[in-house]
């Protein structure tokens, strides 16, 4: 299989701060990919150097084996669906379905229009008067349209309400099933995630701390409750993610491909939340160490 | 992604496109009637032998078209620099819709180039359109006043105005680009604009070619005359005041030029100089002139006309007029350069916003 994205020492910077750094991720194609990470974890980065939007600052990333944005070919490979989903709000669902038609020689009118019917909107209806969620929807059809090979969507439900959120997932879902183009899905709601992903990327504070296929990340992650213990006493296969301690028990979750030995641990399986929720607060705790020492 | 630009512009462009043709109605009704008043009172003054431009009865037709064409001209570009270049690129930066436009199939170096091209040159000519028409319209008035190469004047005519609505269009879209807000582009736009037109027509038209120096007797024209420094001011003698002229120290006089026409010309400056190029002294005028000394008693009316003509016609052998001016020759070669200037300026700020985009947005 090909790699859709292909990102190695990937940096990105804003005056002295790192919006993106040392990013180095490999995703093939036929997936679709759960980016998920806190707020300002360098998300949106990823996702506009993928699409061309920014240019790298440090490292390479290729997309679909070209530069992103380089040319009309690569930037008709790559739908992108921006958060808050931007549309000309003077302009009507039927000029935006023409504006993508001029604008891109790979248009899918049929399946535009389609789309459009489907969802019950009005084509005259100016886009400024539509909800969230059917901005959402129009911008959905726009980036699909084009027949990508790949798709992008950043937060694209984040403002939108559990209902719309659902059926644009849904949207989504059926067009990967139609059409087959992989799909690199952001956001900071893992629940969004579960419900259509296949593989999972967790970004934090600029770098990349897990990526890999949901079912095997859930297959070899544990939860592990205990009496009190260090982490150094774990075997060495057990790598630690999070660990948090009482004065009497210990919890850890760790990653491991072997089954998990000790019987002085009760052990449950994870849920993906717990999962990218303990990768998240592992981040954080690393990032908090040295500050605690220099206070106390 | 020309059709797709000129539907993105469609509401301006209707706007804009609208008032041409509510001007091109004006005008169209008003004008014949203006050139036909100018061609009978030209016929019948020629066979009168007086045709002062006074008393044309066009200066006093359509008044307030008269005074409001100019404005119309003047503001035009300005306009189209605020309206059409300033949201041009900021209003997709800030609406967030670029995102949108540059994810399509199209470059966003192709995108922008072909924004700038259509709306820039949608804005010259309807910029050129509406200067062609005005300057159709009062093309009568033109030629009573001869006066077409006046400061103000020449700004209003020819082809100079393509060349504003270019530079005004091409710095509101760069604005746009940099500033990203149309509200801070437009400000920008307003007050670049302002300097740039009142820069090039104070500081680099005077030069962009030698004007002529012509050596006039010193009674041409109106004739030479005298100012005094007065210490609440100044008095004359059938003085012509012009800016760069000479003016007295409290005390003293000095001779000033005639004034004298240029049909269409640019006059800068008449001085009145001896054969090496000095203008007399306040000593020297009082003894040549003692006459002149009655200045120094305020309050009283001049005397002695008679005395004050003789004088004049004393200075006349020593001195003459220099008058240095642009002849109405150069009124077309002018217009280009000055034109050339600001599409010039125009093309560097579409280079800037072009780099800018690819270079600031990445």
């Amino acid at each position: 299989m090909s790699a859709v994205l292909e990102a190695s020492g990937l940096g990105k910077r804003y005056g002295h701060k790192w919006a993106l750094s040392e990013c180095t991720l490999a995703i093939s194609s036929g997936k679709v990919v759960g980016l998920v990470g806190p707020n300002g974890a360098g998300k949106t980065t990823l996702l506009q150097l993928s699409v061309g939007l920014l240019r790298p600052d440090a490292g390479s990333i290729a997309v679909l084996g070209g530069h992103p944005g380089t040319g009309p070919v690569q930037l008709s490979r790559v739908g992108f669906v921006a958060p808050d989903t931007p549309t000309y709000s003077g302009l009507s669902i039927r000029d935006h379905l023409w504006l993508g038609a001029m604008m891109n020689p790979s248009w899918d009118g049929k399946l535009a229009e389609s789309r459009i019917d489907k969802l019950g909107l009005d084509p005259s209806q100016k886009a400024g008067k539509l909800s969230g969620g059917q901005r959402a929807q129009l911008a959905l059809t726009m980036a699909v349209a084009k027949r990508p090979q790949l798709l992008l969507l950043d937060e694209p439900v984040a403002s939108l309400d559990p209902l719309a959120r659902r059926e644009f997932l849904q949207g989504l879902m059926e067009v990967v099933a139609e059409h087959g183009a992989s799909v690199i899905l952001s956001s900071h709601l893992v629940g969004d995630l579960e419900r259509v992903c296949d593989y999972l990327v967790v970004l934090v504070d600029s770098r990349v701390r897990v990526a890999g296929d949901i079912d095997e990340l859930l297959a070899c992650h544990y939860l592990l409750t205990g009496p009190r213990r260090d982490h150094g006493d774990l075997p060495s296969d057990e790598h630690v993610v999070s660990e948090s301690h009482t004065d009497k028990q210990s919890t850890f979750v760790v990653r491991t491909d072997g089954p998990i030995l000790d019987p002085s641990w009760s052990v449950e399986q994870l849920d993906l939340e717990d999962l990218v929720l303990a990768y998240m607060a592992h981040a954080i705790e690393q990032d908090r160490r040295p500050k605690l020492e220099v206070h106390s | 992604m020309i059709r797709v630009t000129i539907r993105q512009f469609r509401t301006e462009g209707i706007v804009g496109f609208a008032l041409l043709a509510a001007l091109a109605v004006v005008l169209a009704v008003t004008g014949p009637h203006l050139a036909h008043v100018y061609d009978a009172f030209q016929s019948s003054c020629r066979a009168a032998r007086d045709c002062a431009a006074t008393t044309n009865p066009v200066l006093k037709m359509d008044q307030p078209l008269q005074s409001a064409l100019p404005f119309i001209v003047i503001l035009a570009p300005a306009l189209v620099g605020l309206f059409f270049g300033a949201p041009l690129i900021a209003r997709e930066l800030e609406a967030g819709t670029y995102r949108l436009a540059w994810t399509q199939s199209v470059t966003r170096g192709h995108w922008l180039a072909i924004k700038l091209g259509v709306i820039g040159v949608a804005a010259m000519a309807l910029c050129g359109l509406i200067t062609w028409m005005a300057n159709w319209w009062q093309s009568p008035l033109d030629a009573v006043n001869q006066n077409r190469f006046g400061v103000a004047n020449f700004s209003l005519l020819g082809i100079a105005p393509i060349g504003y609505a270019a530079f005004a269009f091409a710095l509101g879209a760069a604005a746009g680009v940099v500033l990203r807000r149309t509200v801070a582009a437009i400000a920008v736009t307003a007050v670049g604009f302002t300097a740039a037109r009142l820069a090039v027509t104070y500081w680099v038209r005077p030069h962009l070619a030698s004007p002529i120096h012509e050596s006039l007797p010193l009674s041409t024209g109106s004739g030479p005359g005298f100012l005094y420094g007065d210490s609440q001011g100044t008095m004359d003698y059938n003085a012509y005041i012009q800016s760069g002229g000479p003016t007295p120290r409290v005390g003293q006089v000095v001779l000033t030029a005639p004034q004298v026409n240029v049909p269409n010309g640019w006059a800068y400056l008449t001085t009145a100089v001896d054969e090496a190029g000095r203008a007399p002294t306040s000593h020297y005028l009082f003894q040549a002139c003692p006459v002149l000394k009655q200045f120094s008693k305020p309050q009283q009316p001049l005397q002695s006309p008679a005395a004050l003509q003789a004088c004049i016609s004393r200075l006349t052998s020593t001195f003459h007029t220099v008058l240095t001016y642009q002849p109405a020759n150069r009124f077309w070669p002018f217009q280009w350069a000055e034109m050339g200037i600001f599409l010039t300026a125009a093309l560097a700020l579409c280079g800037l916003a072009y780099w800018w985009l690819r270079r600031q947005y990445a």
